[in-house]
């Protein structure tokens, strides 16, 4: 009876993987805020409270100019938003984050209020990982959190295999690395090693503020500050550790695959 | 009960004046530290405190019977002493470690060499323990692993199929967590120690907290501590049906593996409700919660708490139902009790040899004082055992909660700290999900951090792990690492 008791309980579950991309995302956590946004002309009074705010000095300000606040390094903490009087630094509550060049992430010169989401590849790249794409994950001086969300997106709740991502065991096997983790000098051996082992072309795609910029380590002299400074980065996807929804955002994103689904929320405001 | 004089008596997540922590010889201090051992004590930690160009020894034992923790310190020495890993397996990866931090040498350490430092280009050019023979082989495996885990080395010498001996080379995932920390609080601290182990920032956090609020001579308000204790649990809860579910999907049985995998995500989203991130980010805070827990919130929780426990049990009784699991995990990967104790294992690894170790019920703080969860214990000391206190914890982790959410605390939920004490030692431990998390904090004239130790329970327990895999095949390795999934980086630190 037991195999026929199982089968019943799974049908009775039935099919728990969510609808998005086809439907509107599942909302973050309401105390989340999503990404972050400068803006510069509320920050005309120039008081820098912000700045020794941040845990990861990822504040600044441009000489003379507004400030600059740096996604890469943010922790989501949200003691800026909280130290900024004038509201020149708000929540979005928007998932997106996913950017292909570092500087991308830097907010609030004029124009550059919010960050600027990521490109999908070219054709060529499109055209051979569009429907197919493996990742090796690289985890290299993190502390798991990054790649237990990297992880989950292959639960039944996400299906990442429905887009035809998959993680694989060999770089071989591989079209690309997913690092995690700040690259600790212990790790960049074996990061170098994994990235030689993919065959051309391949891409590269830094998850989490440690492996964008080294995190809450940014600095130790045993760390390197991120994936970039070891293998070049075509995707860097912020948060510690991002929501799901950020990194899923991140890889559709990269291959061409939200089109619609930005669309969708476009109309819906 | 009595204790030497060499060491004085102290309760979780209390402070005591460095000057009242007995300073005895070396030749006393170690004496006495295996006479504590000896009569049933087990180190929770045991390092070096720099001094000009000396170091002195510091030993922290804890009685769990009696509910209390003892510290002694050396006389600054030089050069080194004879190990206490002779007589005291227990002290093996301390000793290891205190040699690469300090230079000191544990004379006569079976195994010594370095825990976390690089040797050549990666821990694993280093040395290894060698089994010789013309049918033995060398098994080697990682940094990287097959999975989307944390990178380790592993180095097997097998005779055919069965495993000799295992040796596990760690080290990568170090950031310098414990290095940075003398001349802090830094601005960057409470983050770091959220991330020491990504998925036990409530164990560390903490753990942190309670430290420096024993050092301020203070205690977070009573409705923070019931909030640490509820997140605690919820953290709990979701590594848990984790490992639940990864060892389902080790053995094939995936209807478990599915949804356990769902469900551990759902027990995170009950964490996002209270802080917005799944691992705990900015709830703990020195001094008190970064958040509250509202009425309408804490109702939400309750809510999806309930049905997540309801799916939760479900999936596991298909996995308990099923002869072809239970005959898998039966008798794999065994540690007997008498192995454990003497290895010190921690959490549940030890509760699953039928050691009754756990902070929570030995050594009560914060909230755990006025509301107790049931000590999970399980004999055999194998994968199934491992599997079912995590089976056993996670009912009564559920039970603690619907009791908690349903009678909160009233009043504040964070008081800003006074300044911490100068020239003292505090200790806090806390039972996180994988076992004994131990933070030790010793100030300096100013109340900065002189000293900071932590120890993650994956550092007693990764031995475990080692012994587990004697006399196993190879291909065991997977059930018996996820039965004790282990931290890398809170090793590494």
């Amino acid at each position: 009876m037991f195999v026929l008791d199982t089968l019943t309980h799974r049908l009775k579950r039935g099919c728990e993987t969510m609808a998005y991309p086809h439907a509107a995302p599942p909302p973050l956590p309401d105390r989340h805020g999503g990404a972050l946004r400068v803006d510069a002309s509320k920050c005309a009074g120039g008081c820098s409270d912000c700045i020794p705010a941040c845990p990861t000095q990822a504040i600044g300000r441009i000489p003379g100019g507004p400030i600059q606040l740096d996604l890469g390094r943010c922790l989501f903490c949200k003691a800026c938003v909280e130290a900024c009087e004038p509201g020149a630094i708000q929540q979005t509550n928007d998932h997106r984050m996913a950017v292909r060049k570092r500087e991308d992430l830097l907010l609030g010169a004029p124009g550059q209020e919010e960050l600027r989401l990521a490109a999908a590849l070219d054709e060529k790249l499109r055209k051979l990982f569009g429907r197919s794409l493996r990742l090796r994950q690289v985890s290299a001086g993190g502390c798991g959190a990054c790649e237990a969300d990297v992880n989950v997106l292959g639960t039944i709740g996400w299906d990442l295999s429905r887009f035809g991502i998959s993680y694989v065991a060999s770089p071989r096997h591989a079209d690309g690395l997913l690092v995690t983790g700040t690259v600790s000098r212990n790790m960049e051996l074996a990061l170098k090693k994994a990235w030689d082992a993919v065959p051309a072309p391949k891409i590269v795609i830094a998850v989490g503020a440690c492996a964008i910029s080294g995190g809450p380590f940014i600095g130790h002299p045993e760390i390197l500050n991120g994936a970039g400074s070891v293998v070049p980065v075509d995707l860097y996807i912020p948060g510690c550790p991002p929501h799901p929804l950020t990194i899923l955002d991140g890889l559709l994103r990269l291959l061409g695959r939200l089109e619609n689904s930005d669309r969708l929320m476009a109309k819906a405001g | 009960m009595s204790t030497s004089t060499a060491f004085a008596l102290l309760a979780n997540g209390t402070c005591l004046p460095w000057s009242e922590v007995p300073e005895s010889s070396l030749a006393e201090f170690l004496q006495a530290t295996r006479s504590e051992l000896d009569r049933g004590g087990r180190l929770c930690s045991w390092f070096g405190v720099p001094d000009g160009d000396a170091v002195r020894l510091v030993s922290i034992v804890g009685f769990d019977a009696d509910n209390t923790l003892a510290a002694a310190r050396s006389a600054p020495i030089r050069g080194g002493y004879p190990a206490l890993t002779l007589t005291h397996p227990q002290a093996h990866l301390f000793e290891r470690e205190l040699w690469e931090q300090h230079g000191i040498v544990p004379e006569g350490h079976p195994w010594l060499k370095p825990v976390r430092r690089i040797a050549g280009d990666a821990p694993a050019n280093g040395e290894f323990f060698r089994v010789d023979g013309r049918e033995v082989h060398e098994v080697a495996v990682g940094p990287i692993h097959a999975g989307v885990i944390e990178p380790g080395h592993f180095r097997f010498q097998c005779a055919g199929e069965e495993v000799l001996h295992l040796e596990i080379a760690l080290g990568y995932q170090h950031r310098g967590a414990e290095r940075a920390l003398p001349g802090g609080p830094h601005r960057t601290t409470m983050f770091q120690m959220e991330t020491v182990a990504g998925d036990t920032t409530m164990g560390h956090a903490t753990a942190y907290a309670t430290v420096l609020e024993a050092l301020a001579g203070t205690e977070a308000p009573l409705r923070a501590q019931w909030l640490r204790a509820v997140a605690l649990e919820l953290e709990r809860l979701a590594n848990h049906t984790g490992d639940i579910g990864a060892l389902a999907g080790d053995v094939a049985f995936l209807p478990t593996m599915s949804a356990c995998g769902k469900i551990r995500g759902d027990f995170l989203n009950l964490t996002a409700i209270i802080c917005g991130n799944r691992f705990s980010r900015g709830i703990v805070r020195p001094g008190g919660c970064g958040y509250d827990l509202d009425p309408d919130r804490s109702s939400r929780l309750f809510e999806k708490l309930a049905a997540a426990l309801k799916d939760v049990e479900q999936a596991a009784t298909w996995f308990w139902d099923a002869a072809s699991v239970r005959g898998r995990f039966e008798n794999v990967g065994t540690v007997h009790a008498s192995q454990g104790a003497e290895i010190g294992l921690v959490g549940v690894a030890a509760r699953a040899c039928g050691l009754v170790r756990d902070v929570r019920f030995d050594h009560p703080t914060g909230w755990h004082r006025f509301g107790q969860v049931p000590v999970a214990v399980w004999p055999g000391g194998d994968v199934f055992a491992r599997a079912r206190v995590r089976s056993l914890e996670i009912q009564r982790s559920g039970q603690f909660l619907k009791e908690q959410l349903l009678a909160p605390p009233e009043g504040e939920i964070f008081s800003e700290l006074p300044p911490a004490t100068p020239d003292a030692l505090a200790v806090a431990l806390v039972e996180g999900w994988r076992g004994e998390v131990c933070h030790v904090a010793l100030t300096d004239s100013a109340g900065k951090f002189r000293r900071y130790k932590i120890t993650d329970p994956s550092f007693h327990n990764w031995t475990g792990l080692a012994l587990a895999l004697r006399g196993t095949a190879v291909s065991d390795f997977p059930i018996c690492n996820k039965s004790f999934n282990l931290s890398y980086c809170g090793h590494d630190l």
